[in-house]
């Protein structure tokens, strides 16, 4: 704002002007000094004295200003002339300057933390939290949990039932913004017992009236994390169900910005209790002077809450909206009457219909993206809607986006049978092939194949065409592969090739978008934050991911298994190996290419493949004898995450037990390996590893590598006792030495006979390695599906 | 010297920044100031330098200091106008360039309307949260995991107080006020902490200007700082300061009620909720103790309470008790949503179309009283975003005015009150741009009105009672309905 002049040449004499009585004289000074100490650390000694002498005037407002501004002067020779003040400050007899002493030992954390702690300000900052005043706890509060996110692994808020007890008294005192430093606190604390859990609640309840929303967001964190504790037949369960949705709906009465916030966290919160806020449908209905990211966000809460009950009006408002201004809206408002139909059976019909009257407008990017959603609800309704056809192939001609033109095109293969001139509209894309994108290229390629095989008469010149077309004049090694792979498949026996890409496809499942469980409990505890507005884990995004704790929710009831070592609590695999949001909705990307013909690599390929297309329909049964019944990874179904077998408790929910959800694959799927024991921990050694069902018999398969200089001999395995009763079914058979540098794979039998004790997760494992240099151990999780026989019924459990 | 005093009081009347530094540059003046000038001037030049210090620091060239420190909360606040102009910084922690500011323009460029620029815009270093307010837009700058909400309430916060200091929170007036701007700004916060943030607490800390106060300070040399600790900052009741005297004890409550609904084609709600607030008024002496009471406290089942409210109480008895802050707050707010209980007092009756293969449309709209209460409905306006191939509109209202817009497509009718016996109505024709097809998007419509001496829910105060003060003050109620966001579909 000003011409940026460097003032820092005046500063002795500002400092000159310290000593005056004039306390907005004063508090000017102290603001320069913040400001140009820096720049000047060597005069800025000259102000310790007066820092001091100040830290001891009567009138506590000079006190803390001095003690609050000693604290922002970023100066390292500084702040050892500055700890006896504080100290003297943090016991202060006014209140106000201890509070503001409070914040001052994090702010000096932050500049030296080694100096906080060998000056025992942290034991000082503990003992405020028993202090009288509700300001003085909050601020220690805010202070303890700022240091404490920067050395995650301190136990420096070591919160007990006695100091939650001081929390929750000064709670209802402090002001709104100590209350969400109090409540972010309480939301960290995991109570020891379901009862405990009802206290705080019912202490924290009152909170959802606070006119502040972010007092009241942090309110519903607390709530929706200790609710995980409540047993669903309590009838105090149901009434916290009924308290939680007023206050959700008030926010959305609030500025747009704070809407917007809120919005995002009530799409969690939907995802994990739907109870909560499915008589609220009406209030996310869109306004027309809503800002645009508000109406996106509201769309995608309608979507998740639509049900028979209000699906009539739903529909209703989404034409209303198809036919609003606003492009991106209104192409949103079309995919939501199509995760409609899919998510709402008895809806189907009049989706459709609806979809049809937008087709009929031949507003261009209406009708695109009413065909890429008419394209799915084929894929959920076979057989049932393909009278529509007829009129999609109208629009043809006007489909100039990729995704538009890959559904259209998965629709003419798909039905080829039905459409009389189906090999011209295919010829007519093939015209342009090298111009189309990948995507639309891919789905080319497959829809042409699928005409062939059901007219083969008419099309064999189209066929050659395409395949060479993929083949020797592409650079897309993906679509090399693929149609390298057609064409041996046509080549060398059609009915085989029949069976394949015309084989049954599995349905589409009926909830599209939604977010990993592990992930959604993840965000659930870090409702309010940035991580919940970008539905990301903060590791994932946090600079330097430095302080970040992984969080998970607490265990329904207090089982003794809560004791175990804090590395090995957190459910799930460690983040990194989560994706980050599940793909778009849409298509199943039954991709050729993770047809994994070697050994499986360890990571997981599957969520990255970059290649999105329609279905291919690739999944059947005579795949197996096409590649010897080996090492099939499974493709990654986008669109069908959730509903997985349901016996399978919240703790199985990895990545690649997501997949085992397709069903489709009998005993066939195998997650690729992962490493299980990393050479760093193990002396050199690395394990890693996977489990494999094949033809009722479960095994393990290994790949143990040696990084370190020596020889490795005498392996041998154990398992710990687990919920299942997995035990090896033969010794660990390594039967030369394993050298430097060398790897080894090894299928280890197993079997279910085993001591059996119930682990949390239900599926964990914990396994000894032991080698002639020393024993290890690691834990790993192993995929349930294993444990089913091939006939779709549970193995022996 | 008393020349200088005069040049430069003048200059800082107007807050012209610029030349003040420049003065100060000229040589050796800041001595002489220090010296010799009174210190009201003194302080005014170095809140000049402090305000001035955020760009100091950043030389060209210069990087952000990120990463030397990682702190909680907010660490730079960027006030921006509507044409993209920084015109007010302010860091609590180390400077961060105004460079971040940069992403926030790429993302108001996208979103094409001011209104439509997302609240949190991630960055490779920072996360920006900003709120739009009165033409403004607060962008602050964080670096490390923070609530969003925390943030934005905070940022509505700083603007609330600016509206309360300077009559409006504006451009000019910040610029006008900038000492007192950067004073309450540190008192807010510390270290990204907020300090005070009540407005009660903040008036004893730093005055609010006025002509009077501005005139007495320079000539007698006293602040507008107060020196004395804010009493109510470390009670029990920190909303409220101590020794608070009126000559005329008031008490007045505001119940205002905004309607809003989606009407659909036929006339029938789609969708209708009340959003109800109690503002309040309050300017009594000593520490009173008041409880307000309502005949049917039963419509109130979501409600967000000012903190002064004691919970409890209204657990049990339905009663709002409380010691109230001094002067002007929002004391609950409200939410009826239940169908039956939403009454709607207009309706509206309007057509429009087009013939195929003509330029040309007709445009019907009349509105009329519905569930009215008996009351009368006025200023009514009715607002019409028209389709984008609309050229223009030629049409004749029965009573007010109406204008519209070509640019926007907006049609506005100013209606005014509605009388029973002859409904307001606006007819003609509505003219395309020449060969355009028909409008495939259809006009959205939204109402505003207002009616006095009713809150549409049918919340009526029972009675107001005060405890712990012996005088008798004077109380009254005032109800109004208004239209909140009232639309109608096409």
């Amino acid at each position: 704002m000003t011409v940026g002049k460097d003032v820092s040449a005046l500063f002795p004499d500002v400092v000159n002007c310290m000593q005056t009585d004039n306390l907005e004289l004063k508090k000017l000074v102290y603001l320069y000094l913040m400001n140009y100490a820096k720049s000047q650390p060597d005069m800025a000694i000259m102000a310790v004295n007066t820092f001091v002498k100040d830290c001891e005037d009567p009138n506590p407002l000079i006190r803390a200003l001095a003690v609050r501004t000693m604290g922002c002067i970023r100066v390292d020779k500084i702040t050892e002339y500055l700890c006896e003040p504080l100290r003297k400050c943090l016991k202060d007899e006014d209140p106000y300057v201890r509070k503001t002493a409070a914040v001052c030992v994090a702010k000096l954390h932050d500049i030296n933390a080694q100096l906080v702690e060998d000056q025992g300000f942290l034991d000082t900052l503990k003992d405020l939290i028993s202090d009288s005043n509700p300001m003085v706890v909050a601020n220690a509060a805010a202070a303890l949990s700022e240091i404490a996110e920067s050395h995650p692994s301190s136990n420096l808020l070591d919160l007990n039932p006695q100091s939650i007890n001081k929390l929750l008294t000064a709670l209802n005192e402090c002001t709104e913004w100590g209350q969400i430093f109090i409540l972010d606190c309480l939301a960290n604390y995991t109570p020891k017992d379901d009862r405990e859990a009802q206290s705080i609640c019912e202490r924290v309840t009152p909170r959802l009236s606070h006119a502040n929303s972010a007092v009241v967001l942090s309110a519903v964190k607390v709530l929706m994390k200790f609710m995980e504790m409540l047993s669903k037949d309590l009838d105090y369960y149901g009434t916290l169900l009924k308290k939680l949705a007023p206050p959700l709906v008030t926010l959305l009465s609030a500025e747009p910005e704070l809407q917007y916030v809120a919005l995002r966290n009530i799409n969690l919160i939907v995802q994990k209790r739907p109870e909560i806020l499915k008589h609220e449908m009406k209030v996310f209905f869109v306004k027309y002077n809503d800002p645009i990211y508000v109406k996106l966000e509201k769309l995608d809460i309608m979507i998740r809450l639509a049900s028979q009950a209000n699906i009539a009006q739903v529909l209703a408002e989404l034409k209303e909206y198809a036919t609003e201004v606003d492009v991106d809206f209104v192409r949103k408002a079309v995919r939501a009457i199509g995760r409609c139909a899919i998510k709402v059976e008895q809806s189907a019909e009049r989706c459709v219909s609806t979809l049809l009257d937008l087709i009929q407008t031949k507003v261009n990017y209406v009708v695109q993206e009413a065909i890429v959603v008419i394209k799915d609800i084929f894929r959920k309704y076979p057989n049932k809607y393909e009278s529509v056809i007829a009129t999609l192939c109208e629009n043809l001609d006007s489909l100039d986006e990729p995704e538009a033109r890959a559904a259209m095109i998965w629709i003419v293969g798909e039905y080829a049978e039905r459409i009389d001139n189906a090999d011209e509209l295919l010829e007519s894309f093939l015209e342009g092939f090298h111009d189309e994108s990948t995507q639309v290229q891919l789905q080319l390629l497959t829809a042409i194949v699928k005409l062939f095989l059901k007219k083969p008469t008419e099309t064999q010149e189209l066929v050659q065409q395409v395949l060479s077309l993929a083949t020797q004049d592409s650079d897309n090694p993906d679509l090399r592969d693929r149609g390298y792979i057609y064409w041996r498949l046509l080549s060398t026996d059609p009915v085989a090739a029949k069976e394949v890409v015309l084989a049954e496809k599995p349905l589409i499942s009926e909830e599209t978008d939604l977010i990993e469980p592990t992930l959604l409990d993840e965000l659930i505890c870090y409702i309010g934050t940035l991580a919940s507005v970008y539905h990301k884990p903060p590791s994932a995004f946090v600079e330097g991911g430095r302080g970040v704790v992984h969080k998970s929710l607490p265990p329904r009831t207090a089982s003794n298994e809560s004791t175990e070592s804090p590395e090995t609590a957190p459910a799930g695999a460690p983040p990194g190996e989560q994706p980050d949001v599940i793909p778009a909705q849409g298509d199943l990307l039954g991709d050729l290419l993770n047809l994994d013909l070697g050994p499986p690599v360890s990571g997981p390929p599957l969520a990255t493949s970059s290649v999105q297309m329609g279905a291919v329909d690739l999944l059947g049964g005579g795949l197996d004898s096409l590649i010897g019944g080996t090492n099939f990874v499974a493709p990654t179904t986008a669109a069908a995450p959730a509903n997985l077998g349901a016996p399978i408790g919240s703790g199985l929910s990895d990545l690649f037990d997501l997949t085992s959800g397709v069903g489709t694959l009998s005993g066939s799927y195998v997650a690729p390996k992962a490493v299980w024991l990393p050479a760093m921990k193990a002396k050199g050694l690395e394990i890693s590893g996977t489990f494999t069902r094949q033809v009722a018999s479960i095994s393990m398969d290994l790949q143990l590598t040696n990084k370190a200089l020596q020889v490795m001999t005498d392996f041998a395995i154990q398992f710990n006792r687990n919920s299942f009763g997995l035990a090896p079914a033969a010794p660990l058979q390594v039967h030369a030495p394993l050298s430097p540098n060398q790897t080894v794979e090894i299928s280890l039998p197993l079997s279910t006979v085993g001591s059996v004790m119930k682990m949390e997760p239900l599926n964990n494992l914990q396994v000894a390695v032991k080698n002639n240099i020393d024993v290890f151990y690691f834990r790993t999780l192993y995929p349930l599906h294993i444990l089913f026989v091939e006939d779709g019924k549970m193995g022996e459990s | 010297m008393l020349s200088l005093k005069w040049r430069l009081s003048s200059q800082l009347r107007s807050s012209c920044i610029f030349n003040l530094s420049n003065i100060v540059d000229r040589g050796g003046v800041f001595e002489a100031v220090n010296q010799a000038i009174s210190w009201p001037l003194q302080l005014r030049v170095l809140a000049a330098f402090s305000a001035s210090s955020a760009s100091v620091c950043r030389g060209p060239g210069v990087e952000s200091l990120t990463g030397t420190g990682v702190g909680k909360m907010i660490h730079s606040l960027f006030l921006i106008n509507c044409s993209g102009d920084i015109f007010l910084e302010k860091h609590w922690k180390s400077v961060v360039s105004q460079s971040v500011c940069d992403y926030f323009f790429e993302a108001q460029e996208k979103a094409a309307d001011v209104e439509n620029v997302p609240p949190v815009i991630s960055t490779p270093h920072h996360y920006l949260i900003s709120i739009y307010r009165d033409k403004l837009f607060f962008v602050s700058v964080i670096q490390t995991e923070v609530p969003p909400l925390f943030v934005i309430e905070f940022l509505h916060r700083v603007a609330d107080t600016f509206q309360d200091y300077f009559g409006e929170c504006s451009e000019a007036a910040i610029k006008d006020n900038v000492v007192i701007v950067y004073e309450l700004l540190e008192e807010m916060l510390d270290n990204g902490f907020p300090l005070a943030t009540e407005s009660n607490i903040l008036k004893e800390l730093i005055k609010p200007p006025t002509i009077l106060r501005s005139v007495v300070n320079s000539i007698t040399g006293s602040s507008n700082v107060g020196d004395t600790l804010p009493t109510g900052q470390l009670s029990n009741i920190p909303w409220r300061r101590a020794g608070v005297k009126y000559t005329n004890n008031e008490a007045y409550f505001d119940v205002i009620e905004e309607i809003d609904a989606i009407i659909d084609k036929s006339g029938s709600t789609v969708f209708a909720e009340i959003q109800g607030v109690i503002d309040a008024c309050i300017k009594l002496s000593g520490m009173p103790d008041l409880s307000l009471s309502f005949m049917n406290p039963r419509l109130l089942d979501d409600v967000s309470f000012h903190p002064c409210i004691r919970f409890k109480r209204w657990e049990s008895e339905r009663v709002l008790s409380f010691i109230p802050p001094d002067g002007n707050f929002r004391l609950i707010s409200y939410r009826v949503s239940s169908q039956n209980l939403v009454a709607i007092p207009v309706y509206v009756k309007h057509s429009i179309s087009f013939k195929e293969n003509s330029s040309c449309g007709r445009f019907d709209i009349t509105i009329g009283p519905k569930q009215n209460m008996g009351k009368t409905i006025e200023g009514i306006t009715v607002t019409v975003h028209m389709p984008k191939v609309v050229l223009n509109m030629n049409l004749t209202p029965t009573q007010g005015s109406y204008t519209f817009d070509p640019v926007t497509k907006v049609l506005t009718w100013d209606v005014g009150k509605i009388t029973p016996q002859k409904l307001p109505s606006l007819k003609g024709l509505v003219n395309l741009q020449s060969g355009a097809p028909k409008p495939e998007e259809n006009p959205s419509l939204n109402i505003q009105f207002k009616i006095q001496q009713l809150a549409i829910s049918g919340l009526k105060v029972n009675r107001l009672d005060m405890y712990g003060e012996k005088y008798k003050p004077f109380k009254g109620v005032k109800y109004v309905t208004k239209a909140g966001k009232f639309q109608v579909y096409y």
